[in-house]
């Protein structure tokens, strides 16, 4: 099989919806000879006619670029740019698995030796979408056996993955290199398995927070002795018990790892082992960060982290306590992304090992640390950037407060530069979130989620519209916004106003009509996601977008007032969109949709819908 | 800590229960839908006595009341499932629930220390279980001037002072608890 295949000179043009954006080198490019000849020769290695611009140099600049954004405007540009461009194209990111298919993918694309997919929308996290849904990956893995054999990475998110699918995997492609999995589905420890058994060239095997079904930790020994190269491995989120034998060969005998996160059972002595074999770690999650004895000796893990000087990231931690934790401080200094967020800290604990840690770009804790912790994390942490506070306890509010309005504010004065905050809590103020606005003008993403649906300003007891106004007046960078708390109209009309940058919006038990969707469906020129649950909005709503939504990935909206009938007129108004409607399990009102997914797509109608999901 | 209570109660008017599945985790791919009950959001207005917002809200949407609301708070399945393994482990196998007798008192209590994180949050616990005052703890002169002061049983059979040593270790000798009068108590000080 040819790894290489030859480019014939014809090609059949997909339509393409994406947006033009322009770049430096496609101006670049276009201003040297707009006008120049095509070339006409079907054999590449014949450059002799005289075109300015043979193809191979086109490739070979195009080769240098690597964003997919990029790489869509310059197959804008025209014709023998669009084949230019996809010769050259080594990796497909494909953010919904509906809107192509694999067979357009591998007709378009022939060279492809890396593929993102995105599956499920994001709102399946939360139990809103039902099993068996669909974003399966074989069907996409049979087409990439024919058409990339020589694949060398997938990273998947939010797909339905089998067993079969990995067995497949990892025995049709021979030279696969790299496998991550977050959020993914249906496969058990027996599809890793396969993976460590067949994948002689394997250097990163990432699996992240999946319904997995953890049949035993045997599949780490499956590891061939032969295996050298990994580099990446990751089974933090894992519970059975690995073989720590075999662990232990694995990482001795792979110089070039990088990153390595164990499971909650490995303990800290060894941990201890791991780290001797392999000191040029850059990222490391722990195992349990405790021992049974309390009062044993701490000064002989004093040193297990004084060798690792690359180490930038750190993560597990679970069940560290203040005994343990000082252990770590010596790699805190070069530390740029801490998570915390297994771990129970207390803010004088936080506060102490903070202290080490100057040069933190990232921060993931749990809300036990308090507010208290998150004054520490203003006064330590100068150069901030991200910060997500998780609920310990969401579900269960008697137990403990958690953070509230005063602990961010103390970490927006602390932190000018941060960008990225995800933030659970249990009360807020307007005025506080237009202090932080103020004191952190460059956000990016804005996630605040205020515990208690629809509650208000709980010390005006007004709704909390002025806040979200003042982050979308205040921060023009703003691409990812999640709103939360008792919200009218208002808010969209300041989001439809002001957000300029805004791409994914989330939104949840707001708005008071359905003006508040129509004004961010009339503003947001760059909104790409719009993910809605438990809002008033409907039909009149639903349609105001009916020139919008072929720009935009996707739009899910669940618990809202839309009617089976306002769908069926959007399907029918917009042939490339697939409208579908998830139906109830009860069935009951089956004139309304309970939850619509409306995506764009060249890839028509799906044909592996479940029963339950109809398309309009 | 009572301050954030009161708070918390205004919005809590409702019975809060929650119903957590206790599954490993991946056993079924997917966790079982959490019930959670909340208060209206008309209740919760007015309440405030905020007329504003009524007035705005012509059209008001009342999300559901002491109904399931699946996927919120927005928290993924694996932190969920991280975290009630945590509870599970406290709940069962380590056996941290001592005794806990007050002198004068009829019967017994039965304390859950896990449920702790610190000493300031126990004595608060002690206090709101028997409706006493305990009072802060200092190195020099223990809980003097309060009526009631803390006392526990290590591992040793010995009767302790509760904050002198680390909490860490606190919980891990602690055996029993016992709150005595402050006029018992005095010799238990002295030798400090």
């Amino acid at each position: 099989m040819d790894p290489n295949p030859k480019r014939p000179k014809t090609v059949d043009r997909v339509d393409s919806v994406e947006v033009v954006n322009s770049s430096e080198s496609t101006q670049l490019l276009c201003s040297i000879d707009p006008n120049r000849k095509r070339a006409k020769t079907v054999d590449r290695v014949d450059s002799a006619e005289s075109t300015q611009f043979p193809d191979e140099v086109l490739e070979r600049v195009l080769s240098l670029i690597d964003s997919h954004k990029d790489r869509s405007s310059v197959s804008l540009v025209c014709k023998d740019w669009y084949n230019a461009e996809r010769w050259s194209r080594r990796h497909v990111f494909i953010g919904n698995c509906y809107s192509v298919s694999p067979e357009i993918v591998a007709a378009r694309f022939p060279r492809i030796r890396s593929v993102t997919i995105k599956g499920k929308p994001r709102f399946s996290d939360f139990n809103l979408v039902p099993e068996d849904w669909g974003a399966d990956i074989y069907p996409w893995l049979s087409v990439f056996a024919l058409a990339y054999p020589f694949l060398e990475e997938l990273r998947l998110k939010r797909m339905a993955v089998s067993d079969e699918s990995l067995e497949f995997l990892a025995t049709k492609f021979c030279n696969f290199k790299a496998l991550s999995l977050l959020s993914c589905d249906g496969f058990s420890t027996d599809g890793l398995k396969a993976i460590a058994t067949h994948c002689k060239n394997l250097t990163e095997l990432d699996i992240q927070e999946n319904g997995i079904d953890d049949l035993g930790g045997h599949w780490l020994s499956c590891f061939p002795e032969t295996l050298t190269s990994l580099e990446v491995l990751n089974f933090a989120s894992l519970n059975s018990e690995v073989s720590f034998d075999a662990l232990e060969k694995l990482v001795s005998r792979c110089k070039s790892l990088k990153v390595l996160k164990v499971n909650r059972n490995i303990s800290l002595d060894q941990l201890q082992k791991l780290l001797s074999h392999c000191p040029q770690l850059m990222e490391l999650g722990t195992g349990a960060f405790t021992q049974e004895l309390i009062s044993g000796p701490v000064t002989e893990f004093k040193n297990m982290f004084s060798n690792c000087r690359n180490l930038i990231t750190l993560s597990g931690l679970w069940d560290a306590t203040p005994l343990y934790l000082p252990v770590i401080y010596p790699a805190c200094a070069r530390l740029t992304f801490l998570n915390l967020s297994y771990a129970t800290l207390r803010s004088d604990e936080l506060a102490n090992l903070l202290s080490h840690c100057k040069s933190l770009r990232r921060l993931w804790l749990l809300d036990t640390v308090g507010d208290k912790g998150l004054e520490a994390v203003g006064s330590c942490c100068p150069f901030l950037e991200e910060l997500r506070v998780f609920p310990a306890h969401p579900f269960d509010q008697q137990i403990f407060l958690g953070v509230t309005e005063s602990g961010f504010v103390s970490v927006s004065r602390g932190c000018p530069r941060l960008r990225y905050v995800l933030y659970f809590c249990r009360q807020m103020t307007n005025a506080a979130v237009a202090a932080i606005a103020k004191n952190c003008p460059d956000f990016t993403h804005f996630r605040l989620c205020i515990m208690n649906p629809g509650q208000p300003d709980y010390l005006t007891k007004e709704p909390m519209d002025e806040a979200f106004g003042s982050i979308v007046k205040t921060c023009t960078k703003l691409q990812r916004l999640a709103i939360s708390g008792l919200l009218t109209d208002r808010t969209f009309e300041y989001i439809g106003k002001y957000s300029k940058n805004l791409e994914t919006l989330s939104v949840a038990f707001a708005g008071s009509s359905d003006l508040g969707m129509e004004y961010v469906l009339q503003g947001c020129p760059k909104l790409r996601k719009l993910e809605i649950r438990d809002c008033p909005f409907g039909n009149a709503a639903l349609l105001s977008g009916l020139t919008k939504y072929e720009s935009m990935r996707s739009l899910w909206m669940s618990a809202c007032n839309v009617s089976m009938n306002a769908c069926r007129a959007l399907a029918k108004e917009k042939p490339r969109l697939n409208v579908e409607v998830i139906r109830d399990e009860d069935g009951a009102d089956d004139s309304q949709a309970h939850k619509v997914y409306v995506y764009r797509t060249v890839a028509g109608p799906r044909r592996d819908a479940p029963p339950f999901v109809l398309t309009l | 800590m009572d301050q954030t209570r009161s708070t918390l109660d205004l919005f809590n008017n409702v019975d809060l229960t929650t119903e957590l599945r206790l599954g490993l985790p991946g056993s079924d791919g997917k966790p079982e839908n959490v019930k959670s009950s909340l208060s209206g959001n008309k209740r919760t207005s007015s309440e405030m006595g905020s007329s504003s917002c009524t007035d705005e809200n012509e059209s008001r949407y009342s999300p559901p009341t002491k109904e399931q609301v699946v996927g919120w708070p927005p928290v993924r399945s694996y932190r969920k499932n991280i975290l009630q393994v945590k509870k599970t482990e406290s709940e069962m196998g380590s056996g941290m629930y001592v005794k806990v007798s007050m002198d004068g008192a009829p019967y017994l209590r039965k304390l859950d220390l896990k449920m702790y994180q610190s000493y300031e949050e126990l004595i608060k616990g002690l206090q709101v279980m028997f409706k006493c005052v305990i009072g802060l703890y200092s190195e020099r002169e223990g809980y003097n001037g309060s009526q009631h002061v803390p006392t526990y049983e290590d591992k040793d059979g010995d009767w302790m002072l509760v904050g002198d040593v680390p909490w860490e270790m606190f919980i891990s000798s602690c055996k029993r608890l016992r709150i005595m009068k402050s006029c018992e108590a005095r010799g238990l000080g002295e030798f400090v």
